[in-house]
């Protein structure tokens, strides 16, 4: 009932969609990884009654608040672009992969709802019943992942359903949503990525702050405050590394287009090899480092394997190469210097039984925060331009899936407006917070820091 | 009563409470703008943020709610409504960031020359977003929302005499549901002469809302002859009947002081006239397409039914918990401190700390095993688990603080 329309400003309506989910990623991160830090240290102080870790905790789920309500509102701007951007994509399958939406609604429900009282709770509610409040917001925090990306694994790899003239039948959500091999190295890569993501973030703060006071040790306080998401970051990562290496085998049997991209592998080869950097210029990778083999090795686990190319499909069903290949390779860069990271933390937090002394490791660490968010938002082009021109992955093209109304441009300029000004907002909030006082027989600053 | 049609009443009963319950929050931004200069001015505007900052996320909500089931039941209705009607939608959304923006950024401000601000951009955001949705809803029942991409007009689909007039209702109810609110939440603090001054607030704009709600009769006369009609009659215009009323009693119980149950008088009121707007529709979603047309498979449809259901079970108990501890006053700003007289304790020994270290490795090992070199599907599953047991238990060993010296 609904037919495509020719829409002129199609890039303009993907970057706008692209801008949305890369402001939303990295505060879902917060999302999914803060409430389980926060309740781990709320937990040590019940356990241990030391106020630090109150006061810790305290601090933190300021900031967890702060974060939150942004995470609200740009999710609620995606909610909205499924209607202004993509409505013949959701009046196509809404009926599909709606659930899972439907379902996330709840979790989100949970989430503000226990934020709530979480964060005004403290101070107010007995130490154990306000604990309790917080385990909701840390299960409803991988629920909502869970459901988004079961949307998202079904875009990739869809199933559960016929389509007949147009219009989808037989249409089995649960089947199409959970029913889906591609969900599951999905959402764990996206849900360990939140707690690397997290975890440099705080970690590289307390570096940062360390670095430039200089002379002094630091006290206890902020020792316990960066070896805390530290600890967690360099455990993440390398398990990160294994996570998207299963990934990568899902897409090399459901999506080989995508997985050529990502190689710039023009035709189909047996035993094919690996590059390392370069750049895809006509047909092949040049000035890029290459190893045989490895490619069918890593991805078939046999040297010998053959490997579909891109020429297998046509060029118009082919998505932008270097874009996909740049930004894989970026990740898996970022990826392998955060997992090293993670390990030589390790090995001197458990071998000599202390954090580590050089500056060095602290100015790496300031720089994993934003490598790691690079690596996120670079994963998630990977996933989303290595499936292009598809939106649901050889079922329905991006390019059906557009609104018919115009005035894309301006709304584009308009939220690209809005998110720099949120973004400011932000910062500014985030530093606030940061140098309020919080000491522990502090009462909570002024009636303005009502999140204290 | 036919399964395609229990979607939509969960749709319209989110939509009450999302008028209901964050109406009273877009309400409260009026009041912040209307409270004037001076410390009266800024007792007003904190106490607007103070009451609403724990609830605003869980109202909020209520529209994503509407949203998503809307899209899985009626999945052509919304693509229809939602490109049709871009311009207020995304409005709308940019009034939604600025709003929940400014009460993440009110936080940190240190000084009135800060807070104003922010207070000046929530008021407005909270003025805009209403009448945005408002315009929408007026747009859909004066139905100029056909069916397609974008197949209505980019403006006039929302611009016409219902719209404007659904804009305008939708924000005087806000600001009455917001005064009603804020003047409960006064007298529970005990602070007399600010629930006085939010009662008369409520008195005059319940009277507006209550005035523009009869005028607004006239206009769908002439404008939504279609709504008009089947407003009155039938067991539309027994709902629009008791909307009235509840409107009329609820305004005589925030006269007498009950705001407590003007407030449910009042949400009475505006589902009352959701009842009637769906009853005056009914069976028609859209221009040309009836409920039953546009309602997913029936496959969806059930999942979509349990879903609601189930999730109910666990949201009503939370909310309940959540509405109750804040009117309880026990999430109130300045409240006791807990007492805090637990002894420092030791909380691992290096052996703890030793083992758990080595189980770390085990797991590891284990899950490069089963994820990274076996192919079975079971494997890789019990794989990731592994994995999962190394990154607690070597969280457990690193984490555990032994002074980090
Ligand atoms: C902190 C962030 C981060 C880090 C360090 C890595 N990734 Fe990643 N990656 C993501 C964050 C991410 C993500 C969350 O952005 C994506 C997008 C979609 C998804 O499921 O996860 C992703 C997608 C993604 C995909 C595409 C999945 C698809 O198209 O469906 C592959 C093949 C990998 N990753 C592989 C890796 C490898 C081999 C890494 C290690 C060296 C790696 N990733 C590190
Ligand atoms: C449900 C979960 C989804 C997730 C997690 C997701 C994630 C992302 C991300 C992170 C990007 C940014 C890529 C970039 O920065 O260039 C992106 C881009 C995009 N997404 Fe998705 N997406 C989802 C659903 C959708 C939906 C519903 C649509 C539309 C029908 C869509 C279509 C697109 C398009 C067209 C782009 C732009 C690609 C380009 O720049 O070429 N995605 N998506
Ligand atoms: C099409 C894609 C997406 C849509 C439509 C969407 C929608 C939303 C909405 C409406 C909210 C606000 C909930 C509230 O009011 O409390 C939200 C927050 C959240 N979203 Fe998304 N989202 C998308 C992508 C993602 C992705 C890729 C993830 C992660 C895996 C994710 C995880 C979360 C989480 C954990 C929150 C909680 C808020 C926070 O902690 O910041 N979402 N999202």
């Amino acid at each position: 009932m609904m037919t495509p329309v020719h829409q002129a400003y199609l890039l303009q309506a993907r970057q706008m969609q692209a801008l949305s989910f890369s402001v939303h990623i990295p505060l879902v991160c917060f999302g999914i990884a803060f409430p389980m830090i926060i309740l781990f240290v709320e937990w040590l102080y019940l356990r241990s009654g030391d106020e630090l870790y109150r006061t810790l905790a305290r601090r933190w789920t300021r900031i967890m608040a702060a974060l939150f309500a942004v995470g609200v509102i740009t999710g609620t701007i995606l909610s909205f672009e499924m209607g202004l951007l993509w409505p013949q994509f959701t009046s196509t399958f809404g009926s599909v992969f709606g659930l899972g939406f439907a379902v996330e609604g709840f979790s989100f429900f949970m989430e503000a709802i226990f934020i709530g009282i979480y964060v005004y709770g403290w101070d107010r509610l007995s130490p154990r019943a306000h604990f309790l409040s917080g385990i909701p917001i840390a299960i409803a925090g991988f629920a909502g992942s869970l459901m988004v990306i079961s949307v998202n694994a079904w875009m990739n790899h869809p199933s559960g359903f016929r389509l007949v003239g147009g219009k989808a039948v037989d249409v089995h959500p649960l089947a199409a949503l959970f029913g889906n091999s591609f969900l599951w190295p999905e959402l764990m890569h996206m849900y360990i990525a939140g707690y690397i993501v997290t975890g440099f973030l705080l970690a590289g703060a307390y570096a940062f702050s360390w670095l430039r006071k200089g002379a002094g040790p630091p006290t206890r306080y902020e020792r316990t405050a960066l070896a805390i998401p530290l600890a967690i970051a360099a455990l993440a990562s390398p398990v990160q590394v294994l996570i998207g290496d299963w990934a990568a085998r899902g897409i090399a049997t459901s999506q080989p287009v995508k997985l050529a991209a990502i190689e710039g592998l023009h035709s189909t080869t047996k035993g094919a090899p690996e590059h390392l950097l370069g750049w895809y210029t006509a047909g092949q990778v040049k000035y890029g480092i290459r190893i045989p083999k490895l490619l069918s090795l890593l991805a078939f686990h046999n040297p010998d394997a053959t490997v579909k190319g891109l020429d297998t499909v046509p060029v118009d069903r082919q998505p932008p190469v270097n874009v996909v290949r740049v930004s894989f390779q970026l990740m898996v860069g970022i990826g392998t210097l955060l997992a090293l990271l993670g390990v030589v933390y390790l090995f001197v937090r458990i071998r000599r039984g202390r954090l580590p002394e050089s500056p060095w490791f602290y100015r790496a660490l300031v720089l994993a925060g934003p490598a790691s968010v690079v690596a996120l938002i670079a994963g998630w082009v990977t996933t989303e331009v290595g499936r292009q021109p598809w939106v649901v992955y050889k079922v329905m093209l991006t390019s059906e899936a557009v609104t018919g109304a115009s005035g894309i441009p301006v709304g584009y300029a308009t939220l690209a407006l809005v998110y720099v000004g949120v973004a400011g907002g932000v910062v500014w909030i985030l530093r606030r917070l940061a140098r309020m006082p919080m000491d522990p027989s502090d009462p909570p600053p002024s009636s303005h820091a009502a999140a204290g | 009563m036919h399964l395609y049609e229990l979607p939509l009443i969960f749709v319209l009963v989110g939509l009450v409470l999302y008028v209901v319950l964050a109406g009273a929050d877009f309400g409260a931004g009026l009041w912040q703008l209307l409270a004037g200069g001076g410390a009266a001015g800024e007792r007003v505007r904190d106490h607007a943020h103070e009451s609403m900052a724990p609830v605003w996320e869980a109202n909020h909500v209520w529209l994503i709610f509407v949203l998503t089931v809307t899209w899985t039941a009626y999945p052509s209705a919304f693509a229809s409504i939602a490109s049709t009607l871009s311009i207020p939608l995304f409005v709308a959304a940019v009034g939604i960031i600025l709003r929940g923006a400014t009460y993440a950024l009110r936080a940190g401000a240190r000084s009135d020359s800060e807070q104003r601000p922010i207070d000046t951009v929530f008021a407005l955001s909270s003025i805009l977003t209403p009448f945005a949705l408002g315009t929408m809803v007026g747009a859909i029942a004066s139905r100029r929302v056909p069916v397609g991409n974008a197949a209505g007009h980019l403006f006039s689909s929302w611009t016409g005499a219902t719209s404007i007039l659904v804009g305008v209702l939708a924000v005087a109810t806000s600001a009455y549901l917001a005064a009603v609110f804020l003047a409960a939440d006064a007298v529970r603090h005990g602070d007399r002469e600010l629930a006085e001054s939010f009662r008369m607030r409520a008195l005059i704009s319940g009277a507006i809302a209550g005035a523009l709600a009869i005028a607004g009769l006239v206009v769908l006369h002439s404008h939504a002859h279609l709504l008009y009609h089947g407003l009155l009659h039938g067991s539309a215009l027994a709902a629009l009947v008791v909307s009235i009323l509840a409107g009329v009693v609820a305004l005589e119980l925030v006269r007498r002081g009950s705001f407590e149950l003007a407030r449910y008088t009042a949400a009475l009121a505006v589902a009352a006239i959701v009842a009637g707007w769906a009853l005056a529709q009914n069976p028609t979603l859209l221009p040309g397409l009836s409920v039953r047309a546009a309602a997913a498979p029936h496959d969806t449809l059930v999942a979509v039914v349990v879903a609601v259901l189930a999730g109910g079970v666990i949201l009503f108990p939370s909310l309940a918990l959540l509405f109750r501890l804040v009117l309880g006053g026990s999430l109130d700003h300045g409240g006791e401190t807990a007492s805090r007289t637990t002894p420092v304790r030791v909380l691992a020994s290096a052996t703890t700390t030793g083992l758990l270290a080595r189980a770390a490795g085990a797991c590891l090992i284990a899950g490069v095993g089963l994820l990274t070199i076996a192919e079975a599907g079971w494997a890789h599953a019990i794989g990731v688990l592994a994995l999962f047991a190394f990154m607690a238990c070597g969280f457990l060993a690193a984490a555990t603080p032994s002074q980090y010296s």
